[in-house]
C-alpha cells in the first residue's frame, strides 16, 4: 500500500514536470509509428515499441510514438515509420528490439537515414 | 503467437479499429476449475450478424475489411486446442464481447506472457482509448484503469515516454505482487 502511494506521488511529479515543460518537452513534430496488426504483433512489434519507449525515455528525446494497423507489408514486420516535418516519412522493415538504439541514434539524433533497413520512403513533397 | 498476451493485444487492436473508447479486459485464472478465461468487452461500433458470422473464417476475408483477418481465427484455434473455445457476442452500435477460455494446465496452452506490454501498447493508439484491466488469480485480483491515470495526469500526455516508463513499472509491480501472493496459496500448474 505504501508503494502505491509513493507511486502516485511519482506520477504527479511527472505530470507537473510535463506541464511545466521542464522535462525537455518542446513541441515535437517527430512521429514514430509502429505497425501493431496481427502480423506485427506476431513478429514482435510490441517488444519493439517497448524498446523505442525505453530508448526515448533514457535519452530524453521528444517524439510521439503511436501504433497503426496492418498496412499490407506483413512479411517485413515489425515495421517502424519515422515521420518528421519537412523530412518526409521513412519506413523501416524487420526492426528487432536490438536495432532500436541504433535507429534512434542515427535517424533522430544524428539526422541520417539508416539506408540498409529502409523499405519505403515518402518524400517531404508527398511524392511516393 | 508465442504468448496469450499477444492474442489479447490483437483482440484489443480490433476494438481500437472498431472505434472503441473504452475496453474492459479481464484475465481470470481459476486454479480450482483449471480454467483460464480472457474477456474483452468494448464500446466500439460492433458487428452486424453477417460479419459476426464470418470473423472466425480466415478464408472469406478481404484485406480491405479491417475487422477481419487472421487474428480471431488464431485465437479461436489457440483456445480450441486447449479444450476451450472462443465466443463472440456483438451487435451494431452495441460493442463487442469476446471470451476465450482455455484449460489452464493444457500442455499446448501458451504462457500468458507480458500483459503490461499489451496494455501499454493499446494506450499508444493514435486516439484516446482507455483500458480497464483486471487480472484475477483465484481469490486475488489486480486492477488497473488507464482512465484513472489519465485523470491524474490532468491533460499531460499519457504517451510521453516518462509516463510510459511509470506505467510500465506500476503494471509490472502489480502483476508481480499478484503472482507472488498467489504462489503462497495453491500451487499453479
Amino acid at each position: 500500500m505504501a508503494n502505491k502511494i509513493k507511486s502516485i506521488e511519482e506520477l504527479r511529479k511527472l505530470r507537473d514536470q510535463l506541464k511545466q515543460g521542464t522535462a525537455v518537452r518542446e513541441a515535437t513534430s517527430t512521429r514514430i509509428i509502429v505497425g501493431m496488426g496481427t502480423c506485427g504483433i506476431a513478429a514482435g512489434a510490441r517488444e519493439v515499441m517497448q524498446a523505442i519507449l525505453k530508448e526515448l525515455a533514457d535519452r530524453r528525446i521528444a517524439a510521439n510514438v503511436e501504433t497503426t494497423s496492418c498496412i499490407g507489408m506483413c512479411a517485413q514486420e515489425p515495421l517502424v515509420d519515422i515521420a518528421q516535418a519537412g523530412k518526409g516519412r521513412v519506413t523501416y522493415g524487420n526492426i528487432k528490439p536490438d536495432a532500436v538504439p541504433r535507429l534512434i541514434d542515427e535517424h533522430l539524433v544524428k539526422g541520417h537515414i539508416v539506408d540498409e533497413w529502409v523499405i519505403a520512403r515518402l518524400l517531404p513533397e508527398g511524392i511516393v | 503467437m508465442l504468448e496469450l498476451s499477444m492474442h489479447v493485444l490483437d483482440a484489443l487492436q480490433n476494438s481500437v479499429d472498431a472505434g472503441a473508447t473504452r475496453i474492459e479486459l479481464r484475465i481470470e485464472e481459476d486454479p480450482v476449475a483449471d480454467r483460464l478465461t480472457i474477456t474483452v468487452k468494448d464500446n466500439g461500433r460492433g458487428m452486424a450478424p453477417e460479419l459476426r458470422a464470418r470473423v472466425l473464417d480466415p478464408f472469406v476475408t478481404t484485406r480491405r475489411t479491417r475487422r477481419v483477418g487472421l487474428g480471431l481465427p488464431l485465437l479461436a484455434a489457440a483456445a480450441r486446442q486447449c479444450e476451450g473455445d472462443l465466443t463472440i457476442e456483438s451487435a451494431p452500435n452495441r460493442g463487442t464481447r469476446l471470451e476465450a477460455a482455455f484449460r489452464a494446465s493444457h500442455i499446448d496452452r501458451a504462457p500468458l506472457g507480458d500483459m503490461p506490454a499489451t496494455v501499454l501498447a493499446i494506450l499508444m493508439a493514435p486516439r484516446v482509448v482507455d483500458v480497464d484491466y483486471t487480472h484475477r488469480i483465484g481469490e486475488r485480483e489486480y486492477h488497473f484503469d488507464s482512465a484513472e491515470v489519465r485523470k491524474e495526469l490532468d491533460g499531460a500526455p499519457i504517451t510521453d515516454p516518462s509516463v510510459m516508463r511509470w506505467l510500465n513499472e506500476t503494471l509490472r509491480d502489480g502483476e508481480a505482487e499478484l503472482e507472488g501472493e498467489s504462489e503462497k496459496g495453491k500451487p499453479r500448474t
